[in-house]
């Protein structure tokens, strides 16, 4: 009798164990979830948004490491809208914004959090209209651009810019790259290039990432794109760009975007929802220092001050 | 009266073992019955982020306008008739292509090769399924992109034809697999027949294995083209995102899918962008419950008994 029910005892044992191995399993997800995160006690800043200061974020953020340890700063792009939906959401302490906060969506993170968010204003980008290297063009207006890129406008083709053909190109069409319409990138072009009142004409290529849109250009000879002036490469031209028909183009760079003769440069910002918490403020203090605004000069934007050492 | 209840007792289940076998079968049926709970909380989920946008829709724009403008400061507009046809015509042509592909390889490896051969080409071809979509997309991306605008007269190399090759390599391995699955199902007595009548091995998959067959080769078909209908990053990646009707296979296109994963991230929970972006995903929700429907039916062969 002893041992009988000794082996039956551990059979049940047996399958009670796998009962409790599967509800274990299905429980485990949720357990590791509410974990705390490894190296708890250090202080985390995220900072979510536009694709464009991806780089520069990322930039500060591991230059911030060295200054002060205690701080870690993750940065995420996405764009300017996902960022300032993270303030809204909560998930974001800073927001990185290539275009001004929307009297809209202000309302609406005032309306969350019972705060004004905060601007603050950290350098300017300025956007280069880029074409294959193969291509003879040098220099287009703003107008051209409208003509482009603007709905309605009448230029589809090369030759009607006096183009000739491309090599390599294989259609006189202009090929237009362009931005996924939530891009801060895509809200500033639209606004400059083809006004504050229209809309871009169908059928570009709408790319999702500023790099992507100077990869697609410089794999394709008929096409035409604009991105910021960081991710130039060796494959792309940049155009110099005239705000009319007629007048001398400038190239984009820190001078001319500080003296504002280049037309399409704009500034880039921070946004935190209401008044920051100490570590974040001093964050985005030492990100307007000279020590942050080299930084924005180093990786190809443009600082706010003309002091930083200004490398094109 | 001591001795028979020994064997009573040896026969008599354990308590426990009992009460965990009966725990094991209630866990097994709620993971049946939990597919048909996520579909139905997957559906609502989605109709309940879209609804509020249903009726204000102007429904001859969103079907028949190629005009998708849902950032627009003037006039927002949310026409998807481009993307409609985009998704329907890279589905199209991926299926010319891999239809044939399919279902060649599906008879050759069923009816034409036996031992190691059968066996390599079933596991090469599984491997095929395994590739992760981003990985086809990256290929599209950085291969086929750079192929096609070398080798064929494409102005772009991010088209149509780029993302419906990509498609078709995806969709293949599940035609293949279902496919040989429909032909194993054939009775060996068929064939027997067959050749006992003197028919050729071709004649023999011509007139007897296909037509057996139909039914699930047309729901391996439905299948394939089910899963070209779904997928998102690949076309996002190698079509070049262009929201216009194609005019020739050269040009880039725009897929339902690919709008939703490209502006989700994006849009303001709630705003009307956000749910336009939820109908489309009911639109998308009909069309592959359509496809699926229709090679359920097929599986069961009710077009064979109708038709």
């Amino acid at each position: 009798m002893g041992p009988e029910t000794g082996k039956k005892r551990a059979r049940g044992r047996r399958a009670g164990a796998l009962l409790a191995a599967l509800a274990l399993a299905a429980g485990v997800a949720g357990c590791a979830r509410s974990a705390p995160a490894p190296g708890a006690g250090k202080l985390v800043i995220q900072n979510i948004g536009s694709d464009t200061m991806v780089n520069l974020a990322q930039a500060w953020a591991e230059e911030y490491a060295a200054v002060a340890p205690e701080v870690s700063v993750e940065v995420s792009g996405g764009g300017s809208g996902l960022g300032i939906a993270a303030l809204l959401n909560g998930t974001a302490d800073i927001a990185n914004s290539s275009r001004r906060i929307e009297p809209e969506e202000k309302a609406r993170i005032s309306a969350r959090t019972g705060q004004e968010p905060r601007e603050f204003l950290v350098g300017f980008d300025a956007l280069s209209i880029y074409v294959h290297r193969n291509n003879p063009l040098e220099e287009i207006s703003l107008e051209d651009l409208h003509d482009i890129y603007a709905e309605g406008g009448p230029i589809d083709r090369w030759s009607q810019l006096g183009v000739p053909p491309i090599p390599g190109a294989r259609t006189d069409r202009i090929i237009r790259v362009s931005r996924q319409n939530n891009s801060g990138t895509y809200h500033y072009f639209r606004d400059v290039v083809c006004g504050r009142h229209a809309d871009f004409k169908l059928g570009s290529l709408d790319m999702n990432g500023s790099k992507d849109v100077v990869e697609l250009v410089s794999r394709t000879p008929a096409a035409i794109g604009y991105s910021g002036l960081g991710y130039q490469t060796d494959q792309v031209k940049m155009l110099r760009v005239a705000r009319r028909r007629g007048q001398r183009g400038v190239l984009p760079s820190v001078a001319t975007t500080l003296d504002q003769s280049y037309p399409i440069a704009r500034p880039m910002f921070m946004y935190t929802p209401g008044e920051p918490p100490p570590h974040v403020r001093q964050y985005l203090d030492w990100v307007l220092s000279p020590a942050g605004q080299k930084i924005v000069a180093l990786t190809g934007y443009v600082p706010l001050r003309t002091d930083a050492p200004a490398t094109p | 009266m001591n001795q028979p209840p020994a064997p009573l007792l040896r026969r008599e289940r354990p308590r426990l073992h009992r009460l965990a076998e009966r725990g094991l079968e209630w866990t097994l049926r709620a993971c049946g019955y939990s597919a048909i709970f996520f579909v139905l909380a997957i559906f609502l989920f989605v109709f309940r982020e879209g609804a509020p946008l249903l009726p204000k829709l102007d429904w001859a724009q969103v079907l028949f306008s190629p005009e998708w403008y849902p950032t627009s400061r003037v006039h927002v507009r949310y026409g998807v008739a481009a993307m409609i046809a985009g998704t329907l015509s890279v589905t199209a042509l991926a299926m010319v292509l891999a239809v044939p592909f399919g279902l060649g390889a599906a008879i050759f490896v069923s009816e034409f090769c036996t031992g190691r051969v059968k066996e390599t080409l079933k596991v090469v071809i599984e491997l095929l399924a395994a590739i992760p979509s981003i990985v086809w997309g990256f290929i599209g991306l950085s291969v086929t992109n750079h192929l096609i605008q070398r080798y064929l007269p494409a102005p772009v190399g991010l088209n149509l034809f780029n993302a419906a090759c990509l498609l078709a390599l995806m969709s293949v391995p599940i035609i293949v697999s279902i496919g040989e699955d429909a032909l194993k199902a054939v009775p060996d007595s068929y064939c027997e027949a067959a050749l006992a009548l003197g028919a050729t091995r071709w004649q023999t998959v011509h007139r007897v294995l296909l037509p057996a067959a139909r039914n699930g080769l047309l729901a391996a078909v439905l299948l394939g083209v089910g899963r070209a209908i779904g997928e998102t990053m690949a076309v996002l990646m190698a079509t070049g995102h262009a929201n216009q009707f194609p005019h020739s296979l050269f040009d880039p296109i725009r897929t339902l899918t690919a709008t939703i994963a490209a502006e989700l991230g994006e849009t303001a929970v709630g705003s009307d962008h956000y749910r336009m972006l939820f109908v489309i995903g009911l639109m998308l929700f009909t069309i592959t419950f359509i496809v699926n429907l229709l090679a359920d039916l097929a599986v069961r062969g009710v077009r064979g008994k109708t038709g």
